[in-house]
C-alpha cells in the first residue's frame, strides 16, 4: 500500500500530534490543562473587573447565564457527540425545578402521619414562609434528590421508545415531550399554573455555602455557579475522551458498525440521554433555589430551541466552545441588550449559524489560528462538524 | 469441531426470498468462502450470522450455543467480528481511534469510571492505546494513527476496518468483499493478511468476488445461488463441480477463467 | 339538546379544525417529497396570511384581500427556499429542521414586530358569528362551511394539479426520483420553489378562511405546525390522502378532550397520541411499514 505524500502531513500538522495529545503524554496532559485553568482563572478575573467597574451586580445574571450553560453543555453531549437531537430539554430543566419548588413549598403538615418521622429523618422541616406562616416542607437536599428521581423517570419514559427514532421523528417525539411538560406545568394548579411557582427558601448545601439569590451571598453563588460549570466541563471532557467517548462518536458515525463492534448502541444512546437530562434537571433545581422560583417559561418550546441554538452556536461537539458561548448569550439576554427581538436573536443565530458554519463559528476561527501557528488544540482537530 | 453453523437459514424481504433454507458449516482454524453471482443472498447470510438482521427461520449456532436472534453487539462480544462492503469507518475520529473502538469488547469503565477518569480506567485506556497501535501495525498502518479517517484511500479503509475488527480480538472474522476495489498489489497484500491473521488462530469467513483469491486461499468453499445453498466443498471440488460451472458460465464467465 | 346532537357538534368543531390540520399536513408532504426537507415554519404560513388579509382588508374588498394574502404568502414561501434551503444542499436532516425552527422563531417575532400581539380577525364572509345554519340538529356556523368548502376544493385542485397536468407529474417525478427527473429534464430547483410557494399559499388561503373562527394571532403557527405534523406522521408522512384523514382525525380527537378534560390541558391529548403514534406506528396508521429509516432494527 502506498505510503501519502508527505504534502498531507503537512497540511494537517495539527493532527499528527492528536494521538499523543489525548494520551498520556506529558505534553499531552498539559495542553489538556489550558481551557481548565483558562477558565478557572476567568472567573475570578470578570469579577475583578466587575468589581472595578462598580457593576457587581451583574454577577446575578452570570451565575444565572451559568446554571443555563450546565443545561447547554449536556446537550452539545447529546447532539454533537452521540448525535442524537432533543427539541425538549427545557422540560428537564423545568421538572428539576418544579419539583424542587413544590417539595420545597408546599404545605405538608396536613399528613400529620407520615410528617412526624419525615421531619425525624430530616426530609421534611417546619419553617416558616415570607407572610410567616407556620408549613411543614421538603429539605431541599431530599428535594433534590426527588426532583433527579422525577426528572430521570421522565428521562427513561421518553427516551426509550424515543431514541429508537431517527431523525426528524425522534426530533418531534422530544418536541412533543417538552410540549405535554409545559402544558401540564401550566396547567395545574399544583405548579401555580401561568404564575409559576415562588417563595422558594434557600438550599444550605453545607455549612457556610448557600444557594440563594440574596445580595450578601451573591459573590458566593458566583463562584459556586461556575464552579459547578467547570466541573460539569471537566467530568464531560474525559468522558468524551474515553472509551464512552468513542462509542458514542461511533453512534453519531456509523449505528450498524458500532453495534457489530461490540457496542450496546441503544444502552448507550439511553444513558447518554439520561445524564444530558439529568445535567438540565439538576441546573433547574440549583436556578430555582438562586431565583427562588420558577416559572412555566422554562419548559416552553422557545427555551428548548434555545437551548439547541446555543449548543449549535458553540459547535455542539467542542465542550468548551459551547459553555462559553451559551454564557456568553445567555449573559446578554438576561441583561436585556436584545430588547424585544430576544427570541428573534436567537431564531437568526439557529439559522446562520447553522446554514454558514454547521461546525460552529469558533471552529473556523480556530482553523484559521491554527494555520497562523497560533494555537494548537487537540480536539479541534478531528471533530467534525455535528 | 464446527466453530459456526448454520441450519436451514432463511430471510425473505416483502415477495423476494434473499435466503432460502441455507445449512452449512464454518470449521475452527480454517478459511471458507462463501461465493455466488450477485444477488445470491451473501451479504443477506452475513447480516443474518451477524445478527443485523434477523431470521425468518432457522438457526445460527456459534460456538456451539444458539446465537440466534442475539443482537449485533452481543454477537460481536461472542467472538464474532467483520466487516462491511463498503468500509465503514467512523469519519470524526482518527484512525488509532477507529481502532480503539474495537477494544470496546475486550474493556468495560463505563460513564463514571471515565469522567472521574479513575485509575483503572486510566490503566484500561493505556491498554486500549497500546493494543489498537499493535493492530495497526500488524496491518502495516501504524503511521496513519493519527490520521482523520475521513483523508484515507479506499484501500487505506479497508485495512482500518480490518485492524479495528481484529482488534476486538475476535475468534471468528467475518470479510464482506475485502479484495473489491483494491488494485492488484493490495489484493496482494490483503490475501498475505488473510493467511497471517488465520496463522493467529482466527477462524475466517470470507464473502469475495475475486476466484483467484478464493481459490488460493479457501479450505472450504461454498456455493450460493438464488439464496440457495449449490454446493459445498474443496476448492478443487468446486471447480470441478457442474452445477457450479453451469451457474457461473450463466454469469460471470471471467472469474471462473480467472479461477 | 341530546347527546347525540352535543356529539354532533363536537365532530363538526373537531373537523372544521381537522382540516386545517390537514392543510398543514399536505404543505409539510408537499415540501417533504420534493426536497426532503420537513419545514416546521409551515404553521406560520397559516399565521401570515390571516394577518397578511386581515391588514389588506382594511384597504381592499375581502376576496380581494384573501387573493392578495394568498399571493403575497406564496412569494415569502418561494423566497424562502430560494434565499435559504437551495443553499444548503449537504446538510443532515437534522441541521435542516433546526433551519426551519430557526425560520419559525424568525416569522414569528418579525410578525410581532409587524403587527403586534393583538389577536385580529378577518370578518365573516357571509353572516356574523350570531348566524347559524341547522343541519342534522347541529347549529353550524356558515364560516365552518366556508372553511370545509374552501379546504375541499383546494384540496381536490391539488390533487388534480399533481395528478393530471404537466408541472404537477413533474412534481411528483422529482420526489419519487430525484435523478431519472433530472435525466429527464426536469428542473429540479424550480420545482422545489414550486413546492414551497405552493405549500405557503396553500396554507395561507386556509390563514384566511379560518381567521373569523379561531382568530390570528403571531404565535398561532407553532401548534398549528406541530399538530399538522401529527396528522401528517398518522396519516403516513408523504402521504397526501392520508395527510387528510390524519388532519381530520387529530382535529376530532382533540374536540373530544376538550369536552372531557380541563380546558388548560386541551392540547395534552393530541400530544400524547402524537407520541404513541411515533412510537408504536413511526410509519403512520395508513402507511406501510416501508423503510428502515425511521426506526433501526
Amino acid at each position: 500500500m502506498k505510503r501519502l505524500s508527505t504534502g498531507i502531513w503537512a497540511d494537517k500538522g495539527g493532527i499528527r500530534s492528536s494521538v499523543e495529545d489525548e494520551g498520556g503524554t506529558i505534553a499531552g496532559r498539559l495542553r489538556g490543562l489550558v481551557p481548565v485553568i483558562g477558565f478557572a482563572m476567568a472567573v475570578p478575573l470578570l469579577h475583578l473587573v466587575l468589581r472595578v467597574a462598580g457593576t457587581e451586580y451583574c454577577l446575578t445574571q452570570l451565575t444565572m447565564a451559568a446554571y443555563y450553560a450546565i443545561v447547554v453543555t449536556g446537550l452539545g453531549l447529546l447532539m454533537g457527540y452521540a448525535g442524537q437531537v432533543s427539541l425538549g430539554h427545557g422540560a428537564f430543566f423545568a421538572l428539576g425545578g418544579y419539583t424542587t419548588a413544590v417539595l420545597t413549598t408546599h404545605d405538608f403538615s396536613k399528613w400529620k402521619a407520615a410528617t412526624g418521622w419525615l421531619q425525624e429523618a430530616h426530609i421534611m422541616v417546619a419553617r416558616q414562609d415570607l407572610y410567616g406562616n407556620q408549613l411543614v416542607t421538603v429539605t431541599p437536599w431530599a428535594a433534590f434528590f426527588a426532583a433527579m428521581a422525577v426528572a430521570m423517570i421522565a428521562g427513561c419514559l421518553i427516551g426509550y421508545p424515543a431514541l429508537r427514532l431517527r431523525g426528524h421523528y425522534l426530533a418531534m417525539a422530544t418536541l412533543g415531550f417538552g410540549l405535554i411538560v409545559a402544558k401540564l406545568l401550566v396547567g395545574s394548579n399544583l405548579t401555580g399554573a401561568a404564575d409559576g411557582l415562588n417563595g422558594v427558601p434557600e438550599w444550605i448545601l453545607m455549612p457556610g455555602l448557600v444557594v440563594s439569590g440574596k445580595v450578601p451571598v451573591r459573590v458566593q453563588n458566583y463562584y459556586l455557579a461556575c464552579g459547578l460549570l467547570l466541573v460539569v466541563l471537566v467530568l464531560l471532557r474525559n468522558t468524551v475522551q474515553s472509551r464512552v467517548g468513542r462509542a458514542l462518536k461511533s453512534i453519531h458515525d456509523g449505528e450498524k458498525a458500532a453495534n457489530s463492534m461490540g457496542i450496546n448502541t441503544a444502552a448507550y444512546k439511553l444513558k447518554v440521554f439520561l445524564l444530558s437530562a439529568a445535567l438540565a434537571a439538576a441546573a433547574g433545581v440549583f436556578f430555582t433555589h438562586y431565583t427562588a422560583g420558577i416559572g412555566p417559561s422554562e419548559a416552553g418550546a422557545l427555551k428548548s430551541l434555545r437551548y439547541v441554538a446555543l449548543a449549535a452556536a458553540g459547535g455542539m461537539s467542542n465542550l468548551w466552545g459551547v459553555a462559553i458561548v451559551s454564557l456568553a448569550l445567555n449573559y446578554f439576554s438576561l441583561r436585556g441588550w436584545f430588547g424585544t427581538y430576544d427570541n428573534a436573536v436567537f431564531g437568526a443565530l439557529l439559522i446562520l449559524i447553522i446554514s454558514l458554519a454547521p461546525a460552529g463559528p469558533l471552529q473556523p476561527a480556530a482553523a484559521w489560528l491554527r494555520r497562523r501557528g497560533w494555537w494548537r488544540n487537540a480536539q479541534s482537530s478531528h471533530h467534525g462538524t455535528p | 469441531m464446527a466453530l459456526l453453523e448454520t441450519e436451514t437459514l432463511r430471510k425473505s424481504f416483502g415477495g423476494l426470498l434473499a435466503v432460502d433454507g441455507v445449512s452449512f458449516k464454518v470449521e475452527v482454524g480454517q478459511i471458507t468462502s462463501l461465493i455466488g453471482p450477485n444477488g445470491a443472498g451473501k451479504t443477506t447470510l452475513f447480516n443474518l450470522v451477524t445478527g443485523l438482521l434477523p431470521p425468518d427461520r432457522g438457526t445460527v449456532r456459534f460456538k456451539d450455543q444458539s446465537v440466534t436472534g442475539w443482537k449485533p453487539h452481543q454477537i460481536a462480544r461472542a467472538g464474532m467480528s467483520r466487516t462491511f462492503q463498503n468500509p465503514s469507518l467512523f469519519g470524526r475520529m482518527n484512525v488509532l481511534e477507529n481502532v480503539m473502538v474495537g477494544r470496546h469488547c475486550c474493556s468495560d469503565s463505563g460513564f463514571w469510571g471515565c469522567a472521574l477518569r479513575l485509575p483503572s480506567q486510566k490503566r484500561e485506556e493505556q491498554r486500549i492505546r497500546a493494543a489498537s497501535l499493535e493492530e495497526l501495525d500488524f496491518v502495516g498502518l501504524a503511521y496513519l494513527a493519527s490520521f482523520p479517517a475521513s483523508a484515507l484511500t479506499f484501500g487505506q479503509r479497508r485495512m482500518v476496518e480490518l485492524a479495528r475488527a481484529l482488534a476486538t480480538e475476535p475468534e471468528m472474522l467475518l470479510l464482506d468483499e475485502p479484495a473489491s476495489g483494491l488494485n492488484t498489489s493490495e489484493k496482494r497484500e490483503l490475501g498475505d493478511l488473510i493467511i497471517r491473521v488465520r496463522k493467529r488462530g482466527v477462524t475466517i469467513l470470507l464473502v469475495e468476488h475475486d476466484m483467484s483469491m478464493v481459490m488460493g486461499l479457501s479450505d472450504s468453499v461454498v456455493v450460493l445461488h438464488n439464496g440457495a445453498k449449490i454446493a459445498e466443498g474443496t476448492p478443487v471440488e468446486i471447480q470441478n463441480d457442474e452445477k457450479v460451472v453451469r451457474v457461473y458460465l450463466g454469469g460471470e464467465v471471467e472469474n471462473v477463467a480467472a479461477g | 339538546m341530546g347527546t347525540g346532537d352535543l356529539a354532533l357538534q363536537y365532530l363538526l368543531s373537531g373537523i372544521t379544525k381537522g382540516s386545517i390540520y390537514a392543510v398543514v399536513a399536505i404543505g409539510f408532504n408537499l415540501i417533504y417529497s420534493a426536497t426532503g426537507v420537513l419545514n416546521l415554519a409551515q404553521g406560520e404560513f397559516i399565521m401570515l396570511g390571516g394577518m397578511v388579509a386581515v391588514t389588506l382588508a382594511h384597504y381592499v374588498p375581502l376576496p380581494v384581500a384573501v387573493a392578495g394574502a394568498v399571493l403575497v404568502v406564496t412569494l415569502v414561501g418561494c423566497l424562502l427556499e430560494w434565499s435559504l434551503f437551495r443553499r444548503l444542499p449537504n446538510h443532515s436532516v437534522l441541521h435542516l429542521i433546526i433551519v426551519t425552527i430557526g425560520v419559525s422563531i424568525v416569522i414569528q417575532e418579525a410578525s410581532l414586530h409587524i403587527w403586534d400581539e393583538k389577536v385580529r380577525s378577518l370578518p365573516y364572509f357571509t353572516g356574523n358569528e350570531v348566524s347559524s345554519i341547522h343541519l342534522l340538529g347541529a347549529a353550524i356556523s356558515p364560516q365552518v362551511l366556508w372553511v370545509l368548502g374552501t379546504i375541499t376544493v383546494a384540496v381536490v385542485a391539488l390533487h388534480g394539479f399533481l395528478k393530471y397536468t404537466l408541472t404537477g407529474r413533474a412534481m411528483r417525478a422529482c420526489s419519487a426520483n430525484p435523478e431519472a427527473a433530472m435525466l429527464a429534464g426536469i428542473n429540479i430547483r424550480n420545482m422545489r420553489t414550486l413546492s414551497f410557494g405552493l405549500s405557503a399559499g396553500l396554507g395561507a388561503l386556509a390563514g384566511c378562511v379560518i381567521s373569523p373562527i379561531t382568530m390570528t394571532h403571531y404565535e398561532m403557527g407553532a401548534p398549528l405546525a406541530i399538530k399538522g405534523f401529527a396528522a401528517a406522521i398518522l396519516g403516513g408522512l408523504g402521504n397526501p390522502m392520508g395527510a387528510v384523514a390524519g388532519g381530520l382525525l387529530v382535529g376530532v380527537l382533540e374536540a373530544v378532550s376538550v369536552s372531557r378534560m380541563p380546558a388548560a390541558y386541551n392540547d395534552v391529548a393530541a400530544f400524547v397520541v402524537l407520541l404513541l403514534v411515533l412510537f408504536v406506528r413511526p410509519h403512520g396508521i395508513f402507511g406501510l411499514p416501508s423503510g428502515q429509516a425511521v426506526r433501526e432494527h
